[in-house]
C-alpha cells in the first residue's frame, strides 16, 4: 500500500536549505579553528626546486606552511592511497616529493589563525621549479592510446565487448555509410558549493571530519589507511552537499591537507578551495571518438564501429563506458568497439554525470541521425526501425524497456509529426529553425547497502544509512519509502544519512541510490515491521496472538488485521513494552544477482529539441525540449522531474557552452572561473518539458525504480546537434557547438 | 590577497590628497572589478581609497542641452534613468546588455571605464602578460586567444605584445555618443574625449587608459545629440547574460528625408579600447537609406583586421553584426 511513493512529495530538506539552517562542510565552526590555504602549481611538470616560505613564516598569526620539506611520515603503499572509487594506479599523493605533475597541483599549505592572513602569506611564498616537457594534448598523442589496465573498478565498468559479426565486410557492402570523427574537450564539474574540510580535533586524537563528499565512508577509509588511524577514530560527517555531479566520488585533496595539518598541529583545521582550484583534480575527460555506420538501403543498420580514446593521467588509468552503448541499443550483426587511453600530464578524469555515456551517445547518436538522414527515414522511424528488445553486448532480454512509448509519446507532445524533414527548410527571418532528437540509455544498477530503522518511545519512525544527498532528494525519496513501509504518517518519519556513525552504504553515483539505499530502507523497515509485529503478539490479549505476519498490514502507524481493520494496535504501544527503550533493526539489502544476471537492466529516454540559430551570427538557442524517461516506479514526480530538468540544463551547457579550455603551451585550463567557463543562465534555458513514460519492472530491484541521475543529460547533446543540422545543413562533430563553429 | 589599509574621504580634495600621499593606493566603487582582481593577486593595492561618500551620484543636464552622468551613479541606475532611456537610449541598451543584475547594481559609471580585460592569462599569474607583468611576455598570442582583439594589437616585440580586448559594453555606447570624462587630480580639472580615454596597446600594453596617477573620474557628459531615433546595440556573445562580448557594435543614425546625415559606429569586443573610425562613419553621409552600401562601411572599418588563430571568427562575425546593427538602427530591420 503506498501513500507516499509515486507523490509530488516536497523536498523534506527543502526548507533547512532555503532558510540556510542546512550546514556546509566549510560552515561548521571548532574552537581554536585554524584556516588552511593552498597553494597550486603554476607548472605542469617538473620539480620544486626551493620553497621559500620565510616572509610568510614571520608574519605574526602564520602557524605553519607544509610542503613536502617538512610533511609528515605516511602511509608507504599505493594499497592505502585506494579510495572506493580509486581506478587501477598509484593514486596521487599530496605533498608526496617535489614532483609536479599536472599543473595546479597542491604544494604546499599555509595554516595561520585566519583565512585572510593564510591567503596573504600564500602570496608571499616563492616556489621555484625546474621544468620537464609536457604532453596535455589528446589530440597529439593518439598514436599513444593503449588498452586501460583492468582493476576493481572495471567490474562497474566492463570494458567493450568482443566484436560480432564482420564489421569490415558489413560496412564495405552497405549500401549506405556515415562516418565521423567527434571531439570534446575536458570539463569541469563545478558544483555550487567549494570542496572543503573542516577537521575538528577531538579529545584522545580522535577526529570529527566535516567533508564535501559523496559518501562519507569513502573519505573515512581515506584518512584511516592513509594516516593509519583506526576506524573508530575517523568520523566523516556530510549531511547536505553543495552539489557533487561525480567530483566528490573520491577524497579530494583537501581533505588529505586538512587531516594532516589538524593531526601535525594538534588543532582543527579547515582547508576550503577556491573556484579557480576547482579546476585542479578530476574532470570529465577529453575524448575523441570515430563511428562509422553502415545501413542497408531501406534503413537497416548493419555495421557499427564505434572507438573512442580518452585522456588519463600519467598515474592511474580512469575509464568509462563510452562505447558500449551502441551494442545495448542496435540490434546491428557487426559491431566493433573499442576504448583506449592515452596518460597525459593531467589529473587523472573522475565521473562527471553520465561519465562515458553522453560522452558516447554524443556522438553515436549524431551518426544515427546522419544515416537516417542519408537513408531518407525520419529519424523517430529509423530507430524505431532498429529497435531492439535484447541488449545485444550481452544477449540479454532488458527486464523492462519502454523507450518505443518514449519515442510516441515525446514525439506528440512535442509536435513532431510537423516537421519538414529538410534541412533549413524551417526558417523566420535571420532565424532558422531545427528540430532535433536522440535516444538516451543508461544502465540501472543496484549495490548492496545497509540501513537502519528505530522506532523511537515517542512513536517516532528514524531510519539512517550512510548516504549522501547531493541535491538529487535523496532524504525525501527515503522518508516516503519507510513511511509507507511501515504504514507511518511521513511527519513522523526521519531520514537520517551523510555520517559514518551510520549503517555502511556505497558512494551515491551512478544513478544508483535510488535503487540501492532504497532498498536498504525497505527491508530495514519491513525487518522492523517483523519485529514490532512479533512484540505486539506477545503482549498481553495480543489480538494478533494467533495471527500469521500475512495476515496485517501496517497502516496508519499501527499494525491491523487485514480482514478486520478495527482489530488494531498501535506501534506505540507496542514500542511502549520495551521498558522505555527504542526498538530497532539494521539490516542489510543485496541484490538478487541470480535473477538479475539474466536480464539487461536499463533506463531510457527518447529527446526531442527545438533550436534556432542565428543564420548571420551562428548564435544557437534551445528554445524548448522534451525528455520522455522510461525510468520504472516514479519514487517522487517532483524531485524526479527536477532530476531530468537538472539534466537536460546540463545537456544544454555540453551541447553549447561547456569547455575547460587547456593551452598546450602550459598545459593548463585557463578559462578557470565561472565568469569564463560557460554553464547556461537562466535566459539560456526556456520550454523544458518531463514526460514519464508508466513502466513496470519486478526485476531491477525491489522497489522496480531505476536511476534518474544521469538520464536527463545522455541524449541532450546529440539531439541538439541534430537539431542545429536540421536548421543550418551542417554537421557539428565537435562539442560544445559555439557559434565560431557555424560561422 | 595582499594586505591593506582603507580609507573613507569625504569630499573630493580629501580623496584625490589620499592618492597623492599613498604611492600604491587606489581608488575602490563599486569594487566589482577590483575585488576579483585583488583576490587573484593581480592588483595588489596597499590602500584602497573608498570613494562611495563622495557626491558623485547625480544624473543632471548640461547646460548645452547634454546630460552628465556622476561617477558613482551605478549602472543599473543610469541604464533605466529616464532622461538616459528617452534621450540615450544606445547607452541604455549597452549598459543592460552587460555583466549581470547584480553586478550592474553595484557597478558604476566612473569604474566601468577602470573596468580591466578579461584575457585569461592577465588573470592568470602562472603565465607571462606584458600588461600585468611588463615585460614577461604574451600567453594569448599564441595561445587560446578566442576572446581577444583583431584590431589595434601590439604583437611586433614579444616584450609588448598585447592583444587584449577591453571588456565594457557601456563605454562602447559612450564611444560612439563622443561622451566627454571630466576628471580631477593634483594639478586641477580637465576633460578627456571619449576617442582619447582609452588607448592601444602599443610599446605600454599595461597602460590602459590616459587618466593620469591620482586623477579621479568625476562625471561622463553626454553631448546633445543622442541619437534616440535611430539606434541600436548588438552584444554577440557565448551565452544570453553574463557573458563578455566577442562583438559587440553600438550604432547611432541621423537620418532625414530618407537620407543619413549623421553615423557612428563603435565596436566592442574587438580592440584594446572601443573601435570607432570617423573617416569611415562618414561614408555613410548622404547615403539613401535605401541604398545604402553597409557591406562596404563594414569592410572598411574591419580593415586591417588580423587573427590569431582561435579569435580569427571574429573579422567576419564583426561585419556582420555591423550590417546588421546598420540595418537595425535605421528601421529597416526589427531589433534582435
Amino acid at each position: 500500500m503506498t501513500k507516499y511513493i509515486g507523490k509530488s512529495i516536497n523536498r523534506v530538506d527543502g526548507v533547512a536549505k532555503v532558510t540556510g539552517k542546512a550546514k556546509y562542510a566549510a560552515e561548521y565552526k571548532a574552537a581554536d579553528l585554524a584556516h588552511g590555504w593552498v597553494i597550486s602549481s603554476s607548472i605542469s611538470k617538473g620539480k620544486i626546486t626551493r620553497i621559500d616560505a620565510e616572509a610568510a613564516l614571520q608574519l605574526p598569526g602564520v602557524i605553519q606552511v607544509f610542503s613536502h620539506e617538512n610533511r609528515p611520515g605516511l602511509a608507504w603503499f599505493d594499497m592505502s592511497y585506494k579510495d572506493q572509487d580509486a581506478p587501477p594506479g598509484s593514486p596521487f599523493r599530496p605533498l608526496r616529493d617535489a614532483t609536479v605533475k599536472y599543473s595546479g597541483q597542491p604544494v604546499a599549505l599555509v595554516v595561520a589563525e585566519s583565512l585572510e592572513l593564510a591567503r596573504y602569506a600564500a602570496s608571499l611564498i616563492r616556489i621555484e621549479y625546474e621544468e620537464e616537457e609536457h604532453e596535455t594534448a589528446l589530440e597529439h598523442n593518439l598514436h599513444r592510446a593503449r588498452e586501460p589496465k583492468s582493476g576493481v573498478a572495471s567490474l562497474l565498468k566492463p570494458p567493450p565487448p568482443k566484436p560480432r559479426g564482420d564489421f569490415e565486410k558489413a560496412f564495405q557492402r552497405a549500401a549506405v555509410q556515415v562516418s565521423g570523427t567527434y571531439v570534446h574537450s575536458a570539463e569541469h564539474h563545478n558544483p555550487m558549493e567549494m570542496f572543503a574540510t573542516t577537521v575538528v580535533y577531538e579529545k584522545n586524537d580522535k577526529l570529527t571530519i566535516y567533508d564535501k563528499t559523496q559518501g562519507a565512508p569513502n573519505s573515512q577509509l581515506y584518512v584511516s589507511q592513509v594516516f593509519g588511524i583506526p576506524f573508530k577514530d575517523v568520523r566523516v560527517i556530510s549531511p547536505f552537499v553543495g552539489g557533487g555531479f561525480g567530483a566528490g566520488l573520491r577524497p579530494q585533496y583537501q581533505l588529505f591537507l586538512a587531516v594532516l595539518a589538524a593531526r601535525e598541529l594538534k588543532r582543527s583545521v579547515r582547508v576550503s578551495l577556491t573556484r579557480q582550484q576547482m579546476f585542479t583534480f578530476g574532470h570529465r575527460p577529453a575524448t575523441v571518438q570515430n563511428v562509422s555506420l553502415g545501413a542497408s538501403a531501406d534503413g537497416k543498420l548493419e555495421a557499427i564501429r564505434h572507438d573512442a580514446v580518452g585522456e588519463t593521467s600519467q598515474f592511474e588509468d580512469y575509464t568509462e563506458i563510452v562505447v558500449n552503448w551502441a551494442g545495448m541499443l542496435y540490434p546491428a550483426q557487426n559491431v566493433t568497439l573499442t576504448y583506449n587511453l592515452v596518460p597525459l600530464d593531467v589529473y587523472t578524469p573522475i565521473d562527471m554525470r553520465a561519465p562515458g555515456g553522453v560522452t558516447g551517445l554524443s556522438a553515436l547518436e549524431c551518426a544515427i541521425d546522419e544515416l537516417a538522414h542519408q537513408v531518407g527515414l525520419d529519424p523517430v522511424e529509423f530507430r524505431l526501425k532498429n529497435y531492439t528488445e535484447r541488449d545485444m553486448n550481452e544477449d540479454l532480454p532488458y527486464s523492462s524497456k519502454e523507450l518505443r512509448e518514449c519515442f510516441r509519446q515525446g514525439a506528440e507532445r512535442f509536435g513532431w509529426a510537423n516537421r519538414t524533414p529538410e534541412p533549413r527548410s524551417m526558417r523566420n527571418g535571420h532565424t532558422l529553425v531545427g528540430w532535433g532528437m536522440a535516444t538516451g540509455i543508461w544502465e540501472s544498477m543496484h549495490m548492496p547497502a545497509r540501513a537502519e530503522a528505530v522506532l523511537t518511545v515517542n512513536g517516532k519512525l528514524r531510519v539512517s544509512s550512510a548516504t549522501a544527498d547531493i541535491g538529487t532528494g535523496t532524504y525525501t525519496i527515503m522518508t516516503q519509502i519507510a513511511a509507507d513501509t511501515l504504514g507511518m504518517p511521513i511527519e513522523d518519519v526521519i531520514f537520517r544519512l551523510g555520517d559514518t556513525d551510520m549503517p555502511l552504504a556505497p558512494i551515491q553515483g551512478g544513478s544508483w541510490t535510488a535503487a540501492t539505499v532504497g532498498s536498504a530502507v525497505k527491508v530495514a523497515c519491513e525487518d522492523l515491521g517483523k519485529k514490532l509485529f512479533k512484540m505486539a503478539q506477545k503482549m498481553p490479549h495480543s489480538p494478533f496472538a494467533d495471527v500469521k505476519l500475512e495476515e496485517i498490514v501496517f497502516e496508519n502507524a499501527h499494525i491491523r488485521l487485514k480482514k478486520d481493520s478495527s482489530v488494531a494496535v498501535s506501534l506505540l504501544d507496542i514500542v511502549g513494552t520495551n521498558g522505555g527503550r527504542a526498538v530497532s533493526e539494521t539490516s542489510t539489502s543485496v541484490p538478487n544477482m541470480l535473477e538479475q544476471r539474466k536480464y539487461a537492466r536499463a533506463v531510457h529516454s527518447a529527446v526531442f529539441v527545438e533550436v534556432e540559430v542565428d543564420e548571420d551570427f551562428g548564435t544557437v538557442r534551445v528554445t524548448r525540449a522534451v525528455t520522455a524517461v522510461a525510468g520504472g516506479q516514479i519514487l517522487n514526480p517532483k524531485t524526479a522531474r527536477s532530476q531530468i530538468i537538472g539534466g537536460m540544463v546540463w545537456g544544454i551547457s555540453k551541447g553549447l557552452e561547456e569547455e575547460s579550455v587547456m593551452d598546450h603551451q602550459f598545459g593548463r585550463f585557463m578559462n578557470h572561473s565561472l565568469a569564463e567557463y560557460h554553464v547556461p543562465v537562466n535566459a539560456d534555458i526556456q520550454g523544458l518539458d518531463v514526460i514519464f513514460v508508466e513502466e513496470t519492472d519486478t526485476i531491477v530491484n525491489p522497489l522496480g525504480v531505476k536511476g534518474l541521475g544521469e538520464i536527463g543529460i545522455v541524449g541532450m547533446p546529440a539531439a541538439i546537434a541534430n537539431a542545429v543540422f536540421h536548421a543550418t545543413g551542417k554537421r557539428i562533430r565537435s562539442l560544445p557547438i559555439t557559434l565560431d563553429k557555424l560561422l | 590577497m595582499n594586505s591593506f589599509s582603507y580609507a573613507r574621504p569625504s569630499d573630493i580634495s580629501m580623496a584625490v590628497g589620499e592618492l597623492a600621499t599613498h604611492e600604491g593606493a587606489k581608488f575602490i566603487a563599486g569594487g566589482t572589478n577590483l575585488l576579483d582582481l585583488m583576490k587573484e593577486n593581480v592588483e595588489r593595492p596597499n590602500r584602497l581609497v573608498d570613494i562611495n561618500r563622495l557626491t558623485l551620484n547625480t544624473i543632471d543636464d548640461t547646460e548645452d542641452g547634454g546630460l552628465r552622468l556622476g561617477a558613482l551613479v551605478t549602472n543599473a541606475d543610469t541604464a533605466y534613468h529616464p532622461a538616459v532611456e528617452s534621450r540615450y537610449p544606445l547607452l541604455s541598451r549597452a549598459i543592460l546588455a552587460g555583466a549581470s543584475a547584480q553586478l550592474r547594481n553595484m557597478a558604476t559609471n566612473g569604474g566601468n571605464l577602470f573596468q580591466r580585460t578579461r584575457c585569461y592569462y592577465f588573470y592568470d599569474l602562472a603565465t607571462p602578460c606584458n600588461k600585468r607583468e611588463p615585460g614577461s611576455g604574451c600567453g594569448a598570442v599564441h595561445g587560446y586567444n578566442r576572446i581577444h582583439a583583431i584590431l589595434g594589437t601590439s604583437d611586433q616585440q614579444p616584450e609588448t605584445t598585447c592583444i587584449a580586448t577591453h571588456p565594457s559594453d557601456l563605454c562602447v555606447a559612450l564611444s560612439a555618443l563622443d561622451a566627454v570624462v571630466r576628471v580631477t587630480g593634483p594639478n586641477g580639472d580637465r576633460t578627456i574625449p571619449f576617442a582619447d580615454f582609452h588607448r592601444l596597446p602599443g610599446d605600454e600594453p599595461w597602460l590602459d587608459h590616459t587618466v593620469q596617477p591620482g586623477e579621479l573620474v568625476t562625471a561622463i557628459d553626454l553631448p546633445a545629440k543622442g541619437f534616440s531615433d535611430y539606434n541600436t546595440y548588438i552584444k554577440i556573445r557565448d551565452r544570453q547574460s553574463y557573458a563578455f562580448a566577442l562583438v559587440s557594435v553600438a550604432v547611432g543614425l541621423e537620418i532625414e528625408n530618407n537620407r543619413i546625415t549623421d553615423a557612428r559606429i563603435a565596436l566592442g569586443g574587438v580592440a584594446h579600447k572601443p573601435w570607432r573610425k570617423p573617416e569611415i562613419e562618414a561614408m555613410l553621409v548622404g547615403q539613401n537609406l535605401s541604398e545604402a552600401d553597409f557591406q562596404s562601411v563594414a569592410e572598411a572599418l574591419l580593415a586591417g583586421a588580423k587573427g590569431y588563430g582561435h579569435n580569427t571568427f571574429k573579422i567576419e562575425l564583426a561585419k556582420r553584426a555591423i550590417v546588421r546593427a546598420l540595418k537595425q538602427a535605421a528601421n529597416l530591420e526589427p531589433a534582435s
